[in-house]
């Protein structure tokens, strides 16, 4: 019973690691590419599940709406980028955070104002809505597990994207050396905007999925957007790799942490200081777990030369 | 034999494969400018980065006036009479002029923890950093900011600036960098009874300035020295001239 | 030196604009306006604070809120004990509540200077974008604990039913706790012109402008730092005690990454790096969050479009605008 136990929050704490990893890897791109640190990035894994919710009920179907997500959230990433961000690229990172910080301003009260107050709900698809049973007993949500491969495809993806496509060797390049990607001969307007409107769109996929694990609202955006960071700071910022051990490492923290902490005072304490304190613990075990590693590694777990 | 001021002992180090210090040892004697030259990629900076402090060797040590330094911080260094000047001038772009000897003053008496009297009414240390501009011959452009300074007269800042600290030992990276044949021959005029002060490492790619000025010329290739003497047998090295001379 | 003399008197006349608002409130028998006006002070001193780290010293901290909510959670706290009568520790040592502003305020400055020597002394092995993000870690890490401890409110926060005291003035009435706002306003921007100025002030920028300069010239980066980190901190937790004393409650909102970032947008807002440059910015954006605000509930929106284009098209700010571009000689 208590394998069954672990194994369920194992998987919880992957599935909540490469949810991160989805929303980190744009981030962590769009930092290692382009210089930028962008805040916006919560607020478009808002707009993808406001708009996977919105289309998936317009449509009756949670695909539909999921591809929607997707899209929109690319677009509304190609379009800050084409009409603000690209403007910061030369910016130090203090105006970065401002203006980014405006941006989740906007982005908020606009999507209040289109979709009102109210919080959106959306269903788990009914070929996904099964328990797969587990060894030892119980089931565990084929939902959970779908987004799981999802993530997991999408990291084996975004390597191959990386490593073996022209868009992967100008990303590369332009990571480098940013003169030289100018020299070669790419369009590095293009070549930002495009990666912009990808990491978008991964975290547009992040919050469509995640809209059907929670209520969809303003403000969804911004604790995934913190933990992201984390993510991010824990890898090694630019590396895609790191993002993906760094998410899953934060996940697993996390998730078990909430769940044994308690228990794990409850062995020297009595029941209600040991929940306390165990909580108290769990909700900043993966700050912990960040200042641990940045004090032994200031620049991440997977260091980009700089 | 006179004690040398900087001595380094087998100093290594090496990023991955490569070996961009091997073993070196150098020393500078007092009153003395020895230049160390080498092509490009040999690991000159390489080695400055270690003797200044901002890289810690694999191997070996640096001996900053017969003490171990080679744990101690950049600016722990810099304290103990280690002063430099920058390959690429490297200054406190919005201060003026003399807001930058100002600080390197402050540094050298050791007041940065004081929290109350202006820095800019110190009418003492203002009198002293005046001097040292004066000496260099930027005393006329003591305010203005450095950032719309030229860059000759950066240059000549830099090396202000190093002798605020009132150095035992000057460490100047490519000091005549850019400076263009006058300014070169000014320098080089300006260096030469400077080494009575303070004895000078100079690296510097200008051969004509480092035959006028070096006592002694030690050459670096690939992370080590070729070759160590006085100007004369370097000129006449059969090894130098291939390694480095001939490709010039 | 016109430059200098036309910021002179822009300062003069925020001042006593700051000054005179209050006044003329109490006058004209609108004390919220009173209470509006000991809020611009606040949030101008949680300012004057953060831009000795970031203005001055270049450490562009995302987490200062941490200092502002610790602040206002020693008032909440001492406050609470003192209003039950109960001890907040009783071993080794018995430490009750207080209801004294001068205690209040030491305690805040103690808890928020050591708060700030240990993030400051792990954050500031990192530069750059780490730093940002290191310095937001630590700030959620101290909003999840306040969330999580419910002997002192957790998510819903702590009242304070009676606002604490001084010695010989009544700080319940609220022109005088405006003066008390203003008084230590005033205190901590000539605190910072002196430090600015002094020697410290000097290597600090410096260390803002170019490190390695600094090193260089002998003086170590990081104790500098670490010092105007913890300076830097502690005004801004003082802060965070009158505005809870202010509003009469402490939550963890006061320690949220949006206050972080409202702090940092009144730096920015005024001006980084100016003296003044807090108050404009804070005066401004309470002047559009109350007007604005007032008549439209989208008012974030405005606050959103405002701020982007000062970032984007008004770089110096409130203070660049009025007094021109910054001057160092």
């Amino acid at each position: 019973m208590f394998f069954a136990f672990l194994i369920e929050q194992l998987l919880n704490g992957l599935q909540f690691g490469v949810m991160l990893f989805l929303m980190a890897a744009g981030l962590t791109l769009v930092f290692g590419v382009m210089g930028l640190i962008n805040l916006a990035h919560g607020s478009l894994f808002m707009l993808g599940a406001f708009f996977c919710s919105w289309i998936a009920e317009a449509s009756g179907s949670f695909w539909i709406g999921l591809g929607g997500g997707f899209l929109a959230a690319a677009a509304a990433g190609a379009l800050i980028e084409f009409a603000v961000i690209r403007r910061l690229y030369d910016r130090d990172h203090l105006d970065q955070v401002l203006a980014t910080f405006a941006l989740i301003l906007i982005f908020s009260e606009v999507t209040r104002w289109v979709f009102g107050d109210q919080p959106l709900y959306l269903d788990i698809p009914p070929l996904l809505s099964g328990f797969l049973p587990l060894p030892g007993g119980g089931g565990y949500p084929v939902y959970r597990l779908a987004i799981i491969v999802v993530g997991l495809l999408t990291a084996y993806g975004l390597y191959l994207l990386i490593t073996r496509t022209r868009l992967g060797m100008r990303i590369r390049a332009g990571e480098s050396d940013r003169e030289m990607i100018g020299a070669l001969g790419v369009d590095i307007r293009k070549l930002y905007t495009a990666v912009f409107a990808l990491g978008a769109a991964l975290a547009g996929l992040a919050g469509g999925m995640v809209g059907a694990l929670q209520s969809v609202q303003v403000g969804m955006g911004e604790p995934v957007l913190i933990l992201a960071f984390v993510v991010i700071v824990i890898g090694g910022i630019g590396s895609v790799k790191g993002a993906l051990v760094a998410s899953i490492l934060v996940g697993l923290t996390d998730t078990l942490g909430r769940i044994f902490l308690p228990q794990a005072f409850a062995l020297v304490l009595p029941v209600a200081e040991a929940t306390a304190a165990g909580s108290a613990l769990a909700s900043v075990a993966i700050y912990l777990l960040m200042a641990a590693i940045l004090a032994w590694r200031p620049k991440g777990l997977f260091p980009v030369n700089a | 034999m006179t004690e040398p001021l900087l001595e380094l002992q087998g100093l290594s180090k090496a990023f991955g494969a490569v070996k961009a210090c091997d073993g070196v040892d150098l020393t500078l004697l007092p009153g003395e400018i020895h230049a160390l030259i080498g092509p490009n990629g040999a690991g000159k900076s390489t080695l400055i980065a270690q003797v200044a402090g901002w890289l810690k060797p694999d191997a070996g040590a640096v001996h900053l006036l017969g003490e171990d330094v080679s744990h101690l911080s950049v600016a722990a260094r810099a304290n103990r009479g280690l002063g430099r000047s920058f390959q690429v001038s490297s200054l406190a772009g919005e201060f003026s002029a003399l807001g930058n000897v100002l600080l390197a003053l402050q540094g050298r008496d050791h007041g940065a923890f004081r929290f109350w009297s202006p820095l800019r009414k110190d009418t003492r240390l203002r009198a002293e950093a005046v001097a040292i501009l004066e000496r260099v011959g930027l005393a006329e452009r003591a305010t203005v900011q450095v950032s719309t300074l030229s860059h000759g007269e950066r240059r000549l800042l830099e090396i202000a600036l190093a002798l605020a600290l009132r150095p035992k030992v000057l460490l100047l990276d490519e000091p005549m960098a850019g400076l263009g044949p006058e300014g070169t021959r000014q320098l080089t005029e300006f260096l030469q009874p400077l080494k009575n002060e303070a004895a000078i490492l100079l690296v510097e790619h200008d051969m004509d300035a480092v035959f006028a000025l070096a006592d002694r010329i030690s050459v670096l290739v690939y992370g080590k020295v070729i070759a160590s003497g006085p100007v004369e047998d370097i000129r006449r090295s059969a090894a130098v001239r291939e390694a480095y001379l001939g490709d010039s | 030196m016109i430059e200098r003399s036309r910021e002179t008197l822009v300062n003069a006349v925020l001042a006593g604009l700051l000054l005179a608002a209050p006044l003329v409130a109490t006058l004209l028998d609108e004390p919220f306006y009173v209470s509006l006006a000991s809020r611009v002070a606040i949030l101008a001193l949680a300012g004057v604070g953060l831009n000795l780290a970031l203005g001055y010293g270049g450490m562009v901290s995302f987490g200062h809120a941490a200092f502002f909510g610790l602040g206002g959670y020693v008032a909440g706290i001492a406050a609470f004990h003192a209003f039950e009568g109960s001890a907040f520790l009783s071993w080794p040592v018995t430490i009750g509540g207080s209801d004294q502003l001068l205690v209040v305020w030491l305690v805040a400055a103690l808890v928020t200077a050591l708060a700030a020597l240990a993030i400051g002394a792990i954050s500031l092995r990192t530069s750059g974008v780490y730093f940002i993000m290191i310095t937001l870690a630590f700030a959620q890490m101290i909003y999840y604990l306040a969330i999580s401890i419910p002997a002192y409110g957790g998510e819903d926060g702590l009242a304070i039913y009676l606002r604490n005291q001084l010695p010989l003035a009544d700080s319940s009435d609220p022109l005088v706790f405006f003066f008390l706002c203003y008084g230590l306003l005033l205190l901590a921007l000539f605190l910072s012109a002196r430090i600015v100025a002094a020697p410290f002030g000097m290597a600090l920028q410096c260390a803002r402008m170019n490190e390695v300069r600094l090193a260089t010239s002998g003086i170590a980066p990081y104790p500098i730092k670490l010092t105007a980190f913890v300076i830097s901190a502690v005004i801004t937790g003082i802060a965070g005690a009158l505005f809870a004393d202010l509003n009469g409650f402490v939550g963890p909102s006061m320690l949220s990454w949006h206050r972080s970032g409202e702090i940092m947008i009144f730096v920015i807002l005024g001006g980084v790096g100016r003296l003044f440059g807090p108050l404009a910015g804070a005066a401004l954006f309470i002047l559009l969050e109350s007007f604005i605000g007032g008549f439209t509930d989208r008012w974030q929106l405005l606050l959103g479009a405002v701020l982007l284009g000062v970032v984007l098209f008004a770089r110096g700010g409130v203070m660049g605008l009025l007094a021109g571009r910054a001057r160092h000689d």
